[in-house]
């Protein structure tokens, strides 16, 4: 007797499920588990992680992504406002910058920044300040592009009307334009924080001290030094979670405001 | 509320009546010529309404006179300014010319006051508190005094309309240019910002206004300019040119609006 559309979808829905759980059990049978809960699993030897990983790791992962994101705003923001100039200088600026920094890889940037900056000028900057500025230009490229995006989609008649006011442009950009747009990127600008968030762990490649360390050092050098293989690196992943998954809710929060408010 | 004559905000705005001067404006858009040598004069305290069909250039005319658009050719006064002048302080010009948009244009992140005493604080450098009373009473003139705590998102058509000229006029402008002010209203808010409208003309504010609205025209307008493609092509009192049009052109145009299907809802 044939099925109806229902029950096939149904019937469908059972061998998913199944494949599923075969999938599963295969890859757990497969697994060693002795040598994972050795090297993976082994929370038994990780105890002195804490409270470093949150006064340490966890917080200079904060710092460092914070540092990082307060220059690529203000750079972002100035590259956004050159790429919308009317000045044919400054948007070819913008652009090559924007393309430049997008288009390598940001551990390229924190080598270049960290080991060639001091060859080149003859300063050693502070740990902070080369992970504020080479943190902040890898940022700052890719903040601009959703800036821009925001202050293009203020419709045209709010400048007109500031304009009209008698606003001069920049005093117009300042009161009326970039806090709409804001709220516009406020979802993406939550989303560079995560990728920032994340990226913070490429720093380790500048040599830090062990009071400098960030999450994923930290986990690093719990590798050598605690003996549970791994598994220091899987709680320093449970950590960047604890970080986005909340920025990633706020995010899809904003999201669906701003999607409320549309008319 | 008080008698509107007695509560003008922000001092004697009708005594510095700004006047119009165009003379022979052009304005091209690429190959595109939309306003081909228009002269025309708006005097101190007078009401000119301007009519035409779509396209025909009277919102790219209006937008010379402050400026959103830069004009190609002729000379533009405005008050004490030379709007064409390459070293006129545009700035300082605009402060004296409001604009209402077909579209409001309100600022929604701002409430209703707000909107009405940003420009007069970053620009007039008042201080919050006089701004804040200047504005009040503004809205109080457009009947909205109410209002002032909403955001434009809580407001229908007609009040975010209304809230506009509030805005333009706490500036305490000499001209106000209005582009279709009702166009994008629903018929039953139509008649209050007409109204409001009607109450400035009558406290001697230089008004330059593109419409639709015949009967306004016809009832507010000291003069009615009708453009056709970029030209001027009849203008005269309301009653001449509405009531009895001479140009073959304008007969036409106003066959079409005053058709009894097209005729919206008037204000009582
Ligand atoms: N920014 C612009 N760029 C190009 N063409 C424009 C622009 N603004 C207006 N135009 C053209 O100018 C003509 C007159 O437009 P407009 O002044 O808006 O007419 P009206 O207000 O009388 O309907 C139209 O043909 C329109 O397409
Ligand atoms: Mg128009």
């Amino acid at each position: 007797m044939a099925m109806t559309a229902r029950q096939r979808a149904k019937v469908s829905l059972y061998v998913q499920a199944g494949i599923f759980v075969v999938a599963i059990a295969a890859l757990l049978l497969a697994t060693d588990w002795k040598t994972i809960s050795a090297n993976v699993f082994n929370f038994g030897k990780i105890g002195p992680m804490f409270p470093g990983i949150f006064t340490v790791g966890l917080l200079n992962t904060l710092i460092y992504t914070a540092l990082g994101f307060i220059v690529g705003l203000s750079g972002g923001l100035l590259l956004a406002l050159m790429k919308l100039s009317s000045f044919p200088l400054y948007r070819w600026i913008a652009t090559g910058y924007i393309e430049f920094f997008r288009g390598i890889p940001a551990l390229l940037v924190f080598i270049a920044f960290g080991y060639g900056v001091p060859l080149a000028f003859g300063v050693q900057w502070p740990i902070f300040v080369v992970v504020m500025v080479s943190l902040g230009m890898v940022a700052a490229a890719y903040i601009a592009e959703t800036l821009r995006a925001g202050l293009q989609a203020v419709p045209k008649g709010q400048l007109e009307a500031a304009r009209s006011l008698g606003m001069p442009q920049w005093r117009a950009m300042v009161t009326i334009i970039i806090p709409q747009a804001f709220k516009i990127v406020l979802p993406p600008l939550t989303n560079e924080i995560i990728l920032l968030t994340k990226d913070s762990s490429l720093i380790y490649v500048l040599g830090l001290t062990a009071s400098q360390y960030e999450l994923t050092k930290f986990g690093r050098d719990g590798i050598s030094s605690l003996g549970a293989g791994l598994t220091p690196l899987l709680v320093a992943g449970a950590f960047y979670l604890v970080v986005t998954i909340p920025l990633s809710l706020l995010a899809r929060k904003f999201e669906s405001r701003s999607a409320r408010t549309k008319r | 509320m008080n008698d509107v004559e007695t509560t003008t905000p922000g001092g004697a705005r009708t005594v510095h009546a700004a006047g119009v001067s165009i003379k022979d404006l052009r304005k091209a858009y690429g190959s595109n010529e939309v306003l081909k040598g228009i002269n025309l004069d708006v005097q101190p305290g007078e009401v000119v309404c301007l009519i035409g069909p779509s396209g025909s250039g009277k919102s790219t005319l209006l937008r010379c006179v402050n400026l959103l658009e830069q004009p190609n050719q002729g000379t533009i006064h405005v008050g004490g300014f030379e709007a064409t002048d390459p070293d006129v302080d545009i700035d300082k010009m605009r402060r004296k010319v409001g604009m209402v948009f077909q579209q409001f244009n309100l600022f929604p992140h701002l409430d209703v006051l707000r909107n009405c005493t940003v420009a007069q604080t970053k620009v007039l450098k008042r201080s919050q508190e006089e701004s804040d009373k200047i504005a009040q009473a503004n809205l109080e003139r457009v009947g909205l005094g109410h209002l002032a705590k909403r955001f434009p998102d809580q407001l229908s058509g007609g009040q975010q309309q209304r809230v506009a000229i509030a805005r333009a006029l706490s500036m305490n402008p000499e001209l106000m240019l209005f582009d279709e002010p009702t166009s994008a209203l629903d018929p039953e808010t139509v008649g209050d910002v007409l109204a409001v409208m009607r109450k400035l003309a009558r406290e001697g504010m230089t008004m330059l206004v593109v419409t639709h609205e015949m009967a306004f025209a016809r009832e507010v307008a000291d003069r009615v300019v009708f453009m056709d493609g970029g030209v001027v092509v009849e203008e005269g009192v309301a009653e001449q040119v509405i009531g009895n049009p001479q140009q073959p052109r304008t007969q036409e145009f106003l066959r079409r609006v005053l058709d009894p299907t097209h005729i919206e809802v008037e204000e009582d």
